[in-house]
């Protein structure tokens, strides 16, 4: 007789929502008629998205003391609820922008259920406590991914982005197993209370191990080096899937990282502290270097997208608490900028029929110009300007960085922000400087495709960045509040 | 303490750029009504004058609000009396620009007057801050409407001219970022009213780059030719008028008071550093082929006169620097917009195709003549006290930085009257068209009032030099 553990649904609620709507949507795929399956489709997804954020601010509200459930395979603590939060904010929006793409009947119902499935793994995988759930939740979301990038079989370069990541991303799936693996066989536990209390500090196979659990992560929060697959995936993926992909993965695997890194290895602080602050020098060199020499947009935000991930490692490096509260507070406007500008080279996208490249973006400032003003905020607010989140977001991650001794890693933010100025500002110029002649109008004629639901998507992204300017006070509360759920 | 006076001054702009961004009136309205919220921003302005009180020392309309709490950043606003003078030029030199802009007709008017207005709000913010990260997000705010102000309504080589402005002045504020920010956690507060002095040279180097080259100073000037001639007119005027008074603003207000130990040991590198640029760039305006490089290298060597007065470290230097910033700001604005009017006439600003203006258009050439010999520091004139209050200041420094600043002032006179004698007399040069009118009344009625706020500062330019010192002298002795 196998004793059964006791279950607590209310957490696993903001996973099971999404999973419960993913389920809904395979039904769809096969009983909806075809006329109507796209906007049922669309409003399952949507409806599983907001369900999932609803139970996961409740739970929030309800987990002021981090506990362990499931026999502690699961936490239920704000620091996953935030996450999950910000994921499920983020899945809405892509719900959104994705709804006028071009997509096939046949698998627009299996499009959102993926899309479902993906979220639902990350809100699993962010309140991962042993190795085993982790590594789960990593495949979960992963192989729905996987399918996302390939999904469009209309799109050039879609199978072969798909393939790649695939490839890549079960190398660093493996990477984390084998780590997991060799963690496992040190010190014989699998949940991460445990493993940290086991001991076993600077033992050199322990040790092995933590370095390959951070790379296996380090490959799906894209930092450099372990980033190669990030742009091939995110120019070929279907601009929604991208979208997604770039806020809501970035945000899954770096609050994971700094839970197992603080929960599980507490005493080798001192050298993840290190290798994450040279991995994160690496992202901010090879992701802005890169991204100058890039025409196509799509590529650009994939490389800027490394680089803000060298920026939240430099919160993690400083493993303090203030640089968890700039890590929880730097993911909410990076989130909202990513996905805004994506849907915004989606908008473009659709009404070229053409991959955004610097080139054709000419013009796009004065034909649309709700679109390409958001678009000129969410540039300005990665690079780090005021009036946006991003401004708040860089000083929190200076002053932690400063705060926790890594003075020179303020130095290396700074130059490379400084390079990024000009990819950044590259865009904007490219919507608004040329001369009128080389306007490139959209081929069809006559008034650009009107997109209700992505113009909401847009502006949706657009308060968010500006307003986690303005309201940074409640911001940091609630970051400071899920970032007390971890142990330091 | 809760004064809304400051905070007004700052949001108003800010929102009728956003009110200008989606009102529906046609071009000409949207000019009108950028026009009108410009003016009302002088207005409430000339109420701000009313209601200061000159006889206490320290901030006032002050306002201080909590941002966020757990780095100490706040909402704190508020006015010095040199402060009140910095705004004050901005918010006239901001509404003559609009309304040049209006007059001009610039395209796409909803974006260029939404811009415009947002410019001026971030300037008064910059002057007004007293919380070093809201300073920093003001001082950042300036560079995204010129930005666009420059790429799109700039000239062919405009592309070139955004790309190098932004390049040097990013780098020069993200070293202020950092220097902030380490400063600030040192410190416990970003209040720049409650910080202590600091003795760090690299900080300091981190803030003098910055305004360094915002101002500009030699070395740090090479954004200035290209930005200022690929500019439209008005642009160049508000770049030279307020924007670069900017970097001289906080030279005065960050990097004097809270710096005192690095200022006195660098002391003789920075008057330097003005001396050059003072020297090289009135060379550099004597040899420039056009109205517009004139003018833009004159106000190189000007912004290096104001720093020998800033760091003369003395109230005489002092108030002759804020005095002399006025004045140079309404002088260099005034200068562009009628460089901009004279290329209106005649598609170019050479020298070598202008001449002999002055011939039957005797508003213009009264105007040029006017504000050029305020300009060159004619006696009387409040240039002329402002420069002679710096070189009196300098000259306690030492006797050779004022030979330095009295042989300026004998390049600046050759390098104007051979600008105004370029456009306005000589032979008529083949670019001037018969046809080429005399300023009509709205040019004049953009120009006329910033030439009488020079007359008017002639007449008494103790009206600036004489409301500022008690504040100037309590941040430097400090």
């Amino acid at each position: 007789m196998i004793s059964k553990p006791h279950v607590d649904w209310f957490a696993l609620a903001p996973s099971l929502s999404l999973l419960a709507a993913t389920g809904l949507l395979l039904f769809a795929a096969v009983f909806v008629p075809r006329t109507s399956r796209k906007p049922v489709s669309a409003l399952v997804a949507f409806a599983g998205f907001v369900a999932s954020g609803i139970f996961a601010a409740y739970l929030m509200d309800r987990s002021p003391v981090p506990m362990a459930i499931v026999r502690d395979s699961m936490y239920r603590d704000r620091w996953g609820a935030f996450a999950q939060v910000l994921l499920a904010g983020s899945g809405a929006i892509a719900v959104l922008v994705a709804y006028s793409e071009r997509l096939r009947d046949e698998y627009v119902a299996e499009y959102y259920a993926l899309l479902t499935a993906a979220g639902a793994g990350m809100a699993f995988f962010v309140s991962a406590a042993n190795l085993m759930t982790l590594f789960l939740g990593l495949e979960w979301f992963s192989i729905a991914l996987y399918v996302l990038t390939a999904i469009d079989i209309d799109l050039i370069g879609s199978l072969e982005a798909g393939l790649k990541y695939l490839v890549v991303g079960a190398v660093g799936s493996a990477t984390l197993l084998f780590g997991s693996a060799l963690v496992y066989g040190i010190t014989g536990e699998l949940s991460f209370d445990k493993i940290a209390a086991a001991g076993h500090a600077h033992d050199a196979m322990l040790v092995v191990g933590l370095a390959m659990i951070i790379a296996g992560l380090m490959f799906k929060s894209s930092a450099a080096p372990f980033h190669m697959w990030t742009p091939d995936a995110y120019q070929g993926a279907p601009t929604p899937v991208t979208a997604f992909m770039s806020s809501a993965t970035k945000i899954a695997a770096l609050v994971v990282t700094y839970r197992v890194l603080v929960t599980a290895f507490p005493h080798d602080e001192s050298l993840w502290r290190w290798a994450i602050a040279v991995i994160a020098c690496i992202s901010l060199a090879w992701g802005n270097i890169a991204a100058l020499v890039q025409r196509n947009v799509k590529r650009i935000l994939a490389y800027s997208s490394i680089s803000h991930a060298g920026f939240m490692l430099i919160a993690i490096a400083a493993a303090s608490r203030l640089g968890e509260r700039a890590l929880l507070y730097y993911l909410v406007p990076y989130a909202a900028m990513s996905l805004g500008a994506f849907a915004v080279v989606a908008a473009r996208e659709r009404e070229l029929r053409a991959p955004v490249t610097l080139q054709n973006l000419a013009g796009f400032g004065w034909e649309r110009p709700f679109l390409a003003v958001s678009m000129w905020v969410f540039m300005l607010g990665m690079l780090g300007f005021p009036l946006t989140g991003g401004f708040i977001g860089k000083f929190y991650v200076f002053a932690a960085a400063y705060d926790s001794g890594f003075w020179w890693l303020i130095i290396a933010g700074v130059v490379a922000t400084m390079i990024s100025a000009y990819y950044y500002l590259g865009i904007v110029r490219a919507m608004y400087f040329r001369d009128a002649a080389e306007l490139q109008l959209a081929p069809a004629g006559g008034s650009p495709p009107r997109d209700l639901l992505l113009t909401t998507a847009v502006l949706a992204a657009l308060v968010v960045t500006v307003g986690s300017f303005f309201a940074v006070q409640p911001l940091i509360d609630v970051a400071r509040s899920a970032a007390n759920a971890l142990p330091l | 303490m809760n004064d809304w006076l400051t905070t007004i001054l700052i949001v108003l702009p800010v929102a009728g750029a956003l009110l200008v961004a989606i009102a529906p009136l046609t071009t000409y309205w949207l000019g009108s009504l950028a026009a009108l919220i410009s003016l009302v921003e002088v207005g409430f302005w000339i109420t701000s004058v009313g209601r200061f009180d000159f006889g206490t020392k320290g901030l006032q309309f002050e306002q201080h609000a909590s941002w966020f709490s757990d780095l100490h950043v706040s909402w704190h606003v508020g006015q010095y009396a040199f402060s009140l003078w910095f705004v004050g030029m901005t918010v006239v030199v901001m509404a003559a620009c609009t309304i040049y802009g209006w007059w001009a007709g610039r395209d796409r008017a909803r974006a260029y007057f939404a811009l415009m207005l947002l410019l001026t709000g971030a300037i008064v913010g910059v002057f007004t801050a007293q919380d070093l990260l809201l300073f920093y997000a003001f001082f950042e705010a300036m560079l995204i409407p010129l930005y666009v102000l420059i790429g799109v309504w700039g000239g062919s080589q405009r592309m070139r001219a955004t790309i190098t402005f932004v390049v040097y002045t990013v780098v020069g504020s993200l070293l202020m970022l950092a220097a902030i920010i380490v400063f600030g956690l040192q410190e416990g507060t970003f209040d720049m009213t409650k910080m202590t002095p600091s003795t760090n040279d690299w900080l300091f180097l981190g803030f003098l780059v910055a305004f360094a080259i915002k101002s500009p100073l030699f070395p740090l000037h090479g954004w200035l030719p290209i930005t200022y001639r690929e500019s439209p007119a008005e642009v160049s005027a508000v770049l030279s008028g307020v924007v670069g008074k900017a970097g001289l603003y906080g030279l005065l207000r960050i990097v004097i008071p809270l710096f005192p130990q690095p200022v006195h040991d660098w002391r003789v590198v920075i008057l330097v550093l003005g001396s050059v640029s003072l020297i090289y760039g009135s060379l550099l305006a004597f040899r420039a082929p056009d109205f517009r490089g004139v003018v833009m290298y004159s106000s190189l060597a000007q912004a290096g006169l104001i720093v020998l007065g800033l760091f003369a470290n003395n109230s005489l230097g002092f108030d002759g620097a804020v005095l002399q910033i006025v004045n140079h700001a309404l002088v260099s604005a005034s200068l562009f917009l009628l460089a901009g009017m004279v290329e209106r006439r005649t598609s170019t600003g050479e020298f070598a195709l202008l001449g002999g203006m002055a011939r039957g258009r005797p508003a213009l050439a009264t105007t040029i003549m006017t504000v050029g010999v305020i300009s060159l520091a004619v006696p009387l004139s409040t240039t002329f006290a402002g420069e002679f209050l710096i070189l009196a200041g300098a000259f306690q420094q030492g006797w050779a930085w004022a030979v330095v600043g009295a042989v300026a002032m004998v390049l600046a006179a050759m390098y104007m009257l051979r600008a105004i004698s370029g456009v306005l007399h000589q032979d008529v040069g083949p670019a001037v068209p018969d046809a080429a009118t005399d300023l009509r009344l709205g040019e004049l009625a953009i120009v006329v009032p910033l030439v009488l706020c020079l007359v008017g500062l002639s007449a008494w330019p103790n009206l600036i030099s004489g409301h500022t010192n008690t504040n100037s002298q309590e941040l430097v002795a400090r």
